[in-house]
């Protein structure tokens, strides 16, 4: 099992010009623990629609890598978004699942995957190029290296510790996130 | 694949021209028979990526992506396809993202199967309360005007635009086989 914030760090180490879309709840947590960054956007609702936002964000940027981390819950509730991203391929897009079979912002309630329902061998049955479960910290740095060089689509389960790890809160507010991303972006001119 | 031959073909293709004119480049939809020229004109169309999804609601995540990477985004769907979405909506509202929906109607004017009803009724107030501005088009010669002025004031506003499409302007023809 995992220590999630020591593998989303170890995952955004040295990131480059990469782009993050964060579920809501933990993984948004997580992804600004390792430190905020302003090509990182936030979600706190809209669950089901990480992965969505990734293939829209990756469509559009299809020179640039885009990674979505996200929950086992968040994916479970938009799973008919692997089919559509199976469907259009982008080579560019990296989804990373930090699953603790869990509902962690809701009272640790068990999810699907806590049953055994398999996301990656749903991801593979909807032509995701690659897709695995990780659950040892060394192989971190294989995952970091997918982010940035894997073809995609590629969608990574990290078995991650139930552990309640402290809540680091990034901005709140959708209109200065999503600003300060295109900023950033536009300030990259590719 | 059965292929609607009534339709009137202008009306689509003033909604296309005007997708070409502010530059919209990615198009989600579910499949429909009322959309499907539109559908069609816009997978022939290099410039845009067409994304056929499994629910309406992945639609919109896709808009809000494509935005944040600096590309304008349209959705196409039925009525019944807006209660799929509501609680998404609510990303587009909370963050500013700027989109067309154009919906075109079921539930109304001469619609034979009552299972429509419900969220036809519901559609336009629906939409009107998570945020959308609304806008009803009965004849196929106010597409044109009105469609070019929601995809402005979206895209140029930051703005949620839904276009409702009547049943009466779809036509009813189409629904028999």
């Amino acid at each position: 099992m995992l220590d999630r914030r020591d593998f989303v760090r170890r995952l955004l180490a040295e990131r480059g010009d990469l782009l993050v879309v964060s579920g809501l709840g933990s993984a948004t947590y997580d992804v600004a623990a390792a430190g905020d960054h302003p090509l990182n956007f936030y979600l706190w609702g809209a669950m089901g629609g990480t992965a969505m936002i990734g293939l829209g964000l990756a469509l559009a940027k299809p020179n640039r890598r885009v990674a979505v981390l996200t929950g086992d819950g968040d994916m479970l509730m938009g799973i008919g978004s692997l089919a559509t991203i199976g469907v259009k391929q982008p080579k560019n897009l990296v989804i990373v699942i930090l699953d603790n079979a869990h509902y962690g912002e809701t009272g640790m309630q068990q999810s699907h995957t806590h049953a055994g329902i398999d996301l990656v061998a749903t991801a593979l049955a909807c032509r995701f190029k690659h897709a695995r479960a990780v659950s040892r910290i060394e192989e971190a740095a294989d995952v970091r290296a997918l982010l940035h060089e894997g073809e995609g689509p590629i969608l990574i389960s990290a078995r991650i510790s139930e552990e309640d790890v402290p809540r680091v809160l990034p901005l709140r507010d959708g209109h200065a996130i999503k600003q300060r991303f295109i900023e950033a972006l536009n300030a990259a001119r590719n | 694949m059965h292929t609607p031959t009534t339709i009137e073909t202008s009306w689509p293709d003033a909604i296309y021209a005007n997708f070409r004119r502010v530059g919209v480049r990615q198009v989600g939809y579910v499949p429909d028979a009322g959309h499907s020229r539109l559908i069609a004109l816009c997978q022939s169309d290099p410039n845009i990526a067409d994304v056929v999804l499994t629910t309406e609601e992945e639609g919109v995540g896709l808009v809000a992506g494509a935005a944040l990477g600096g590309q304008r985004a349209a959705l196409l769907m039925q009525s019944s396809g807006v209660g799929n979405c509501i609680n998404m909506f609510s990303l587009l509202r909370n963050c500013g993202f700027g989109c067309v929906v154009l919906v075109t109607m079921r539930g109304e004017f001469g619609e034979f199967n009552p299972w429509q009803v419900p969220m036809g009724a519901i559609t336009e107030e629906a939409l009107r309360l998570t945020g959308f501005l609304t806008y009803r088009i009965e004849r196929a010669e106010d597409v044109d005007d009105i469609v070019g002025a929601g995809c402005d004031m979206a895209f140029d506003g930051n703005l949620q635009v839904a276009i409702l499409l009547s049943q009466r302007l779809i036509g009813r023809k189409q629904w028999t086989r």
